[in-house]
């Protein structure tokens, strides 16, 4: 059963892949590419690592492939053009991709593996724990710095991208909130006394 | 007979699609009639009378409805793109039908009781966007396109803030399984064990951002009809309307077990001498329900740039101070550690 459902998604993951490049309208890419995400946290959970595999839904596929989507969605794109620069384009691409095939071959042709390192691979997880536990611990004690700077380098990506598309614009009519709740009731509206069952 | 059951492939697959009916043909007969009280509620406080002509009371109004839903002709626009357009109301559908996997209703009424169970609620709920965005794109008309556009914002902006009020729970109880969740509610003093009084604001926070992420009035931007016609569902009849409108309604119910599991201890009884069990998540489930019928019925819409600042200005800073309170005072057991509730099931 396992082996099938890891054929089932890695089949899926390859399609989704492969149909989000050559896809002709941009948001049916959009769409195969969240049915490779759905697939990967298939595989993951497969592998037992279900807290990795919610947060790959949750954060890739439930906000960044929504807001791929939203964008995506609102492009006026030229298909006969894309075409033509694909064309031109493609030489190099194919000169790209063939580099980093030659490097992964190379990478993984001289890839020698240490005793320890293979018994970690083996026990990652100490059985007793729960996945998140284990994650847990591991991020927040022993790369408790890492994980920080991480987070760091995120928050100042995050104050950039506001900085550069943040402009005050003086022409535009804004409702003051405070202002609107510190209005006097008696004058922007009437009271009555409605009798239940009645109405006015 | 039982090795046939729990040790061949077939026998596990008829188990599994046995349970799954058990669990889904209840709802949705439930649901009919949640969808009726829910007109009938509307109705009261309008001081109309409702549904009143099918059936005693007029009982059977959502089985006439979906009998007329269903040999309806199905329309599609011309230029609506065929595969996306019905596949959005199936995703909206199997979204909202899938969470219940692992929604427990009892001790051990459960389909899948599985260690993440609160997240993988959050994830199928944050993927229900998806049939709003599709459906709304994939009929090639202004009014759905306006309308998925809204919706996509809204479910993302309180999204994060549902996620750092669930962090909250889960922080207090030190585990993301909902029997767990529930069974760090239980206690000597019966409902006052319950989370609702430690995380009180987040209760009412909650209750506001799940309004949000159904696409409930007073929130219920993607489908204005004062504005947007229908939003999202203008161009859908017949079947596929009949699921976005189902898929809507389980999201709804979801959210009901949702709060009576995370702040009103599930399926614990509120007072100690009586016995706990189905009936009390029943009528929680039941209570949050009519919350949200009476909310649809006595508030007026949000205009949108209202909704945005609600969710990013006030819910967003509140929830993530919450998180920050809770996590000091379980850690150091302030308030006599009723935040550090790990201690007494979890």
């Amino acid at each position: 059963m396992t082996v099938f459902s890891f054929y089932l998604f890695a089949i899926s993951v390859i399609t989704g892949g492969l149909f989000t490049v050559i896809s002709r309208n941009p948001v049916h890419s959009v769409l195969w590419l969240i049915l490779s995400f759905l697939s990967a946290a298939g595989l993951f959970v497969l592998l037992g690592a279900e807290f990795v595999a919610m947060l790959l839904v949750i954060v890739y596929v439930g906000a960044v492939a929504v807001l791929f989507l939203f964008v995506v969605m609102m492009l006026d794109v030229d298909f006969a053009e894309l075409k033509a620069e694909m064309a031109r384009y493609m030489p190099l691409a194919l000169l790209i991709g063939l580099v980093i095939l030659m490097q992964f071959v190379m990478a993984f042709g001289a890839w020698e593996q240490s005793a320890a390192a293979e018994s970690l691979r083996a026990n990652a997880i100490d059985p007793a724990r729960f996945n998140t536990e284990a994650l847990g611990l591991l991020l927040y004690d022993r790369y408790f710095l890492l994980f920080q700077l991480a987070g760091l380098i995120l928050l100042v990506a995050m104050i950039g991208a506001i900085v550069l598309t943040l402009r005050h614009r003086k022409d535009v009519k804004r409702q003051d909130v405070v202002a609107q709740m510190m209005r006097d009731p008696a004058k922007a509206m009437e009271l009555r006394d409605v009798k239940s069952g009645q109405g006015l | 007979m039982a090795d046939f059951f729990y040790n061949t492939y077939l026998g596990i697959g008829l188990l599994t699609v046995g349970q799954v009916l058990l669990l889904v043909v209840p709802l949705l007969l439930a649901l009919a009639f949640l969808m009726y009280a829910d007109r009938k509620i509307w109705a009261a406080v309008m001081m109309r009378r409702g549904p009143n002509v099918v059936g005693v009371f007029g009982l059977l109004q959502s089985f006439a409805d979906f009998l007329k839903y269903i040999v309806k002709e199905v329309v599609v626009p011309a230029g609506a793109d065929k595969g996306v357009f019905f596949l959005a109301p199936m995703i909206s559908f199997v979204m909202a039908m899938i969470a219940w996997a692992v929604i427990p209703f009892n001790e051990g009424w459960i389909l899948s009781d599985i260690n993440v169970a609160i997240l993988y609620v959050f994830a199928v709920s944050s993927l229900e966007v998806y049939g709003v965005i599709m459906g709304g794109w994939a009929s090639n008309s202004k009014y759905p396109f306006l309308g998925s556009l809204r919706s996509a914002a809204q479910m993302i902006s309180y999204e994060v803030s549902i996620g750092l009020i669930i962090i909250g729970v889960i922080l207090s109880t030190g585990s993301m399984n909902f029997s767990s969740i529930v069974a760090a509610q239980d206690g000597d003093w019966g409902l006052f064990n319950w989370y609702f009084l430690p995380h009180f604001p987040m209760l009412i926070l909650f209750f506001i951002s799940a309004l949000a992420e159904t696409n409930r009035p007073p929130f219920d931007l993607p489908e204005a009809e004062s504005e947007l016609v229908a939003g999202y569902q203008v161009e859908y009849s017949s079947t596929p309307f009949l699921l976005f409108m189902i898929g809507e309604l389980v999201a709804v119910v979801l959210m009901c077990a949702l709060v009576s599991l995370m702040f009103f201890g599930g399926w614990l009884s509120p007072v100690p001498f009586l016995p706990d069990g189905f009936f009390w998540m029943f009528i929680k489930m039941l209570m949050v329900f009519f919350m949200f019928a009476m909310v649809k019925a006595i508030t007026p819409r949000y205009r949108y740039d209202q909704l945005m600042r609600l969710g990013w200005k006030v819910f967003l800073p509140f929830s993530l101070f919450w998180v920050v309170f809770v996590a000091f005072a379980a850690k150091f057991d302030w308030f006599w550690g009723i935040y550090a509730r790990w201690t007494v099931g979890g």
